[in-house]
């Protein structure tokens, strides 16, 4: 049963994309809407069956590693199987009804959202690094041409910009893979931890998952590697911005976790967790600064983006040497930043694109009188604003507090003055954001209505991010299921 | 059993349904919105009533369920909940009744609304919440929901006060969550119990713990407008008149008041608060404060500023109270809790009313306004001389218990720091009511608005003088039981274990 569902997870999506190639806007439109309700129940199936089995492990079409396809499935990855049919439905739902039928090119973003997402569940569900990487480069390639999607010459220099940083993420990591398949004669995962485990490690392995972590990091846009993602995030519309921050970025981040938690306690050291660690937290302050100077809204919530990827590095540091009681700590505090995250910018990028379709300009300052007359959407925004700014009850902060509590128990106190600052610094750009839409500027309503279903979707996204505070405890519980074993 | 769980959610619920609703509500709908506001109110007010009884009778009412992994969310109704509960829902109608005669014909009222009884909803969370985090939880909720009715009227000015507002309440905030988060790895998770934790501690644990102390002194005492931290509040006071009141009154400087005493009282213990040398420091910083917002009150020419320099001033009465470490006198502090809120919500209706029928806001500019709005005057005039300390008002009852307390414990300083100021007080107030009375109008009022017979709309008319009786009365029953003054006695007697 499980299998079927994960095989419904990974072909259904496919079959869509090339179904809706060969179709219009409109009708891609429809089919499209049947494909995500299907992809939305599977989902929730294959959540509520991990929830009362535990997670598995199988070797697709009965071949053994390294040819065959591995597929596993936990808590973590079904957790973020489910996130992506949310913000996925959330965001193909909004673009079905923002993105104008009259544009030809406009008929390409259901095939390219299909791959994204046929992709996406590859990566969650995948268990051996080759057939990662595939779906590594699917979400890509689909993301890439999503961001040209904008149509203006500007979307293209971000679209390019943007495919040559995922290709050299991409390149190193594939070197990476291909040193550690040299060394152990294994793709998958768990047969490279068994490997490890088993004593005979051989000195250099560090190497390949230096360099590995390093391609992904570029794709994950850790600081300093960040520069391609403010212009592609920016520019792209809204709906593909709120996938592309929501999810695409965390795709690269999750095989950097899993590869770390799999190899880093042998592999790794803790020069190397410290270093991603201030990397991380160097993101958190300078991303949220130049968050702070952004003249145009959608600047303001890419440049967010870095700021809140760079909490997720703190995942190295404080799962590296230590008990673990943190580590588990820790990884349930980064997960529920990355699933927070995720619902509160994916809710932001679209109430962001509803408010600049309303008042007709990109400009923060722009905004004077929103909130007067466009009060709904820019409730969406701020609420969304809180759970970056990790204010209770949000699952922002439930995020930081299981990572406060992770870094006091490990000692290493420094990270507190990050978590804390970084809530500050998202204040002050949020707040920017509240104080310019507060003003006062004319007393006829002038702004354009977006219709009610363009408002309704970003706060939904937003209400969950803010409602995963209150009921974070069984979400964690089911995200920390492992593996229960394998089978056929 | 399932009602003991469920009336401190319902109260809770009332306000924040009722602020869903309200955004919910088209602009236009003002009767409708009206109704709501006030039957919320109402049911609040009843829903407080039976737990305030409950509580009386020693029932406990309790709803408690894990939210992150080792940390609980605990809402539950003790006698020092109810004490700021029970100010909070009858001080939220009477309010409610003034904001709709306030804000009558002017834009942004479902906003208004909303974030108004958001604003009520957090306080009830801070008053019912039964453990820091929870406390936590809500004190950053009242934050949220009060930048919007700061900035209410969007101008520049109310812009910038919002700014500093926010950049003050959010960096107190991040001190108080590193404090708690640290508190919470040393010793796990603390609910709010009597005597607190602390009585026979590692001395290996002083340093931290003192530590911690200081840290959630600084993030409470943002709110409670301790100095040097009272910068926001004076700025604040662009706001509209009926968001003054309630935050001078009730949500925002008590909230923080409120959560210094659970700190003492149900954290930290007031014998080992004491033991530590943390009250002698806290008790210094309290009457600074108190000495201070006084001076600086008697130089304000602006009728609202002056009031919130005796805002600063006044609510440190409530953490000097904690710190005179026996039964009465810290019964007079948390008595102070209640008294403090009914006196200043007297004086910011009046002063709303004189600016909103008159279009009065300087103090030079009320001479006269005695004999056109003798009732406001007569409410004002109640107020005043109840933060003097002249009985039988609420303010005296305050001061009596507090100064005996003080001698009892043979802290006679703290009489001295009371007397000069009560001077203060009455240096600052007595000219004001020179003018209202004796002074006569030799210029038209600035911007003057006739409602019929009345002096003003019986809207914003009610509710100053129906705190003024209420100051009357707190005072003149403070012996009957459930006045404030027996319940401060009761909570001393249940709670702080002396």
């Amino acid at each position: 049963m499980t299998l079927w569902l994960m095989a419904g997870l990974l072909f259904t999506p496919l079959a869509w994309a090339v179904l809706t190639l060969l179709l219009d806007f409109s009708k891609g439109r429809v089919v499209t809407w049947l494909g995500i309700l299907v992809q939305v129940l599977v989902s929730l199936g294959l959540w509520a069956a991990v929830a009362s089995d535990g997670g598995f492990l199988y070797l697709l079409g009965g071949w053994q590693a390294p040819l065959g396809i591995e597929l596993r499935v936990d808590g973590l990855a079904v957790t973020f199987v489910l996130l992506t049919a949310l913000v996925a439905a959330a965001c193909g739902w909004h673009a079905s009804i923002y993105l104008d039928p009259g544009k030809p090119w406009h008929r390409y973003f259901w095939p390219l959202f299909w791959f994204l997402w046929a992709g996406l569940n590859a990566v969650w569900l995948g268990g051996d690094l080759f057939n990662l990487y595939v779906g590594l480069e699917l979400i890509s390639l689909a993301a890439v041409g999503l961001v040209a999607l904008g149509g203006q010459a500007d979307a293209l220099r971000a679209a390019i910009r943007y495919l040559m940083a995922a290709l050299l993420g991409s390149l190193a990591y594939l070197l990476g893979v291909a040193l550690i398949y040299g060394q152990f004669g294994t793709l998958s995962l768990a047969g490279v931890t068994e490997l490890i485990n088993s004593g005979d490690v051989q000195s250099g392995l560090t190497f390949p998952l230096i360099l590995m972590l390093l391609g992904l990091a570029l794709k994950t846009a850790l600081f300093p590697m960040h520069g391609w993602l403010p212009p592609a995030h920016g520019i792209a519309k809204s709906p593909v911005s709120a996938l592309l921050s929501a999810l695409v970025v965390k795709a690269s981040f999750y095989i950097a976790a899993r590869l770390w938690l799999d190899l880093g306690g042998d592999l790794g050291g803790y020069a190397l967790a410290q270093l991603i660690g201030v990397l991380g937290s160097l993101a958190v302050i300078w991303g949220s600064w130049l968050a702070f100077r952004q003249a145009k809204l959608k600047q303001v919530v890419a440049y967010s983006s870095v700021a809140q990827i760079g909490y997720l590095f703190l995942l190295f540091p404080l799962t590296w040497g230590v008990t673990d009681a943190i580590s588990q700590q820790a990884q349930q505090g980064i997960t529920l930043q990355v699933v927070s995250h995720a619902l509160a910018k994916a809710a932001m990028f679209l109430a962001a694109g509803n408010l600049i379709m309303s008042v007709g300009s990109n400009r923060v300052d722009a905004l004077a009188g929103v909130s007067r007359f466009l009060p709904f959407s820019l409730f969406s925004f701020g609420l969304a604003g809180v759970s970056l700014m990790g204010l209770p009850p949000t699952g922002g902060f439930a995020a930081k507090w299981l990572l406060l509590q992770a870094s006091l128990a490990s000692g290493q106190w420094w990270w507190l003055g990050v978590l804390l600052a970084g809530g500050l610094l998202s204040a002050a750009y949020v707040f920017r954001v509240y104080r310019a839409s507060f003003i006062e500027a004319t007393d006829t309503d002038q702004f354009y209505h977006p219709s009610r279903s363009l408002e309704v979707i970003p706060m939904i996204l937003a209400l969950m991010s803010l409602g995963l505070g209150l009921v974070a405890e069984p979400v964690l519980s089911v995200m920390s299921l492992p593996f229960e074993g394998a089978s056929q | 059993m399932t009602l003991s769980v469920l009336m401190p959610v319902f109260a809770l619920m009332t306000s924040l349904l009722a602020s869903v609703v309200l955004f919910a509500l088209p602009e236009k709908g003002h009767r409708l919105r009206t109704i709501i506001n006030l039957a919320a109110a109402i049911l609040k007010i009843a829903l407080v009533g039976v737990m305030i009884w409950g509580v009386a009778q020693g029932r406990e009412y309790e709803a408690a369920f894990t939210m992150v992994p080792g940390v609980e969310f605990v809402l539950r109704a003790d006698a020092l909940s109810m004490l700021f509960a029970g100010l909070s829902a009858l001080l939220w109608l009477l309010t409610t009744i003034y904001a709709v005669g306030y804000l009558e014909d002017s834009p942004n009222r479902s906003r208004f609304f909303g974030f108004f009884s958001l604003c009520v909803a957090s306080t009830m969370g801070i008053a019912l919440a039964g453990n820091l985090f929870t406390f936590f939880l809500f004190y950053e909720m009242l934050t949220l929901s009060t930048y919007p009715l700061v900035v209410h009227r969007g101008t520049t000015k109310a812009l910038r006060a919002g700014r500093n507002y926010i950049i003050y309440t959010l960096t107190g905030g991040a001190v108080l969550l590193f404090a708690i988060a640290w508190l919470h790895g040393l010793v796990g998770d603390l609910r709010f119990q009597e005597g607190g934790y602390f009585s026979d501690i590692d001395p290996s644990m002083q340093g931290p713990l003192t530590i911690i102390f200081v840290l959630m002194i600084v993030g409470l005492g943002v709110k409670a407008a301790l100095v040097p931290f009272h910068g926001w509040l004076p700025q604040a006071m662009v706001a509209p008149a009926p968001v003054s009141a309630l935050l001078h009154a009730v949500a925002v400087v008590k909230a923080g008041a409120f959560g210094i005493i659970r700190v003492v009282f149900e954290i930290y213990g007031l014998e080992a608060a004491k033991d530590m040398g943390l009250l002698a420091g806290l008790s210094v910083v309290a009457a600074f404060t108190i000495i201070y917002g006084s001076t600086r009150a008697l130089y304000q020419v602006d009728l609202k500023r002056r009031l919130a320099f005796s805002t600063v001033s006044q609510v440190s009465y409530i953490v000097l109270g904690l710190c005179l470490f026996g039964p009465v006198g810290v019964a007079g502090g948390l008595v102070h809790l209640v008294h403090q809120g009914i006196m200043k919500i007297t004086l910011f209706f009046c002063a709303g009313n004189y600016a909103e029928t008159l279009g009065v806001h300087r103090i030079d500019e009320l001479d006269g306004a005695g004999k056109r709005m003798p009732g406001t005057s007569v409410a004002f005039t109640l107020g005043a001389f109840g933060m003097i300390g002249a009985p039988p008002l609420a303010g005296f009852i305050t001061k009596w218990t507090m100064g005996s307390g003080a001698l009892a414990v043979g802290m006679d300083w703290v009489v001295a720091v009371l007397v000069i100021s009560s001077l203060l007080n009455a240096a600052y107030f007595l000219p004001i009511l020179h003018r209202l009375w004796f002074a006569e109008q030799c210029e038209p009022w600035p911007h003057e608005r006739r409602w019929g017979r009345l002096e003003t709309s019986a809207w914003l008319l009610w509710p100053p003088l129906i705190t003024a009786a209420l100051m009357l009365v707190a005072g003149l029953i403070a012996n009957l039981p459930f006045s404030p003054l027996s319940w401060a006695e009761l909570i001393v007697a249940r709670e702080v274990a002396l």
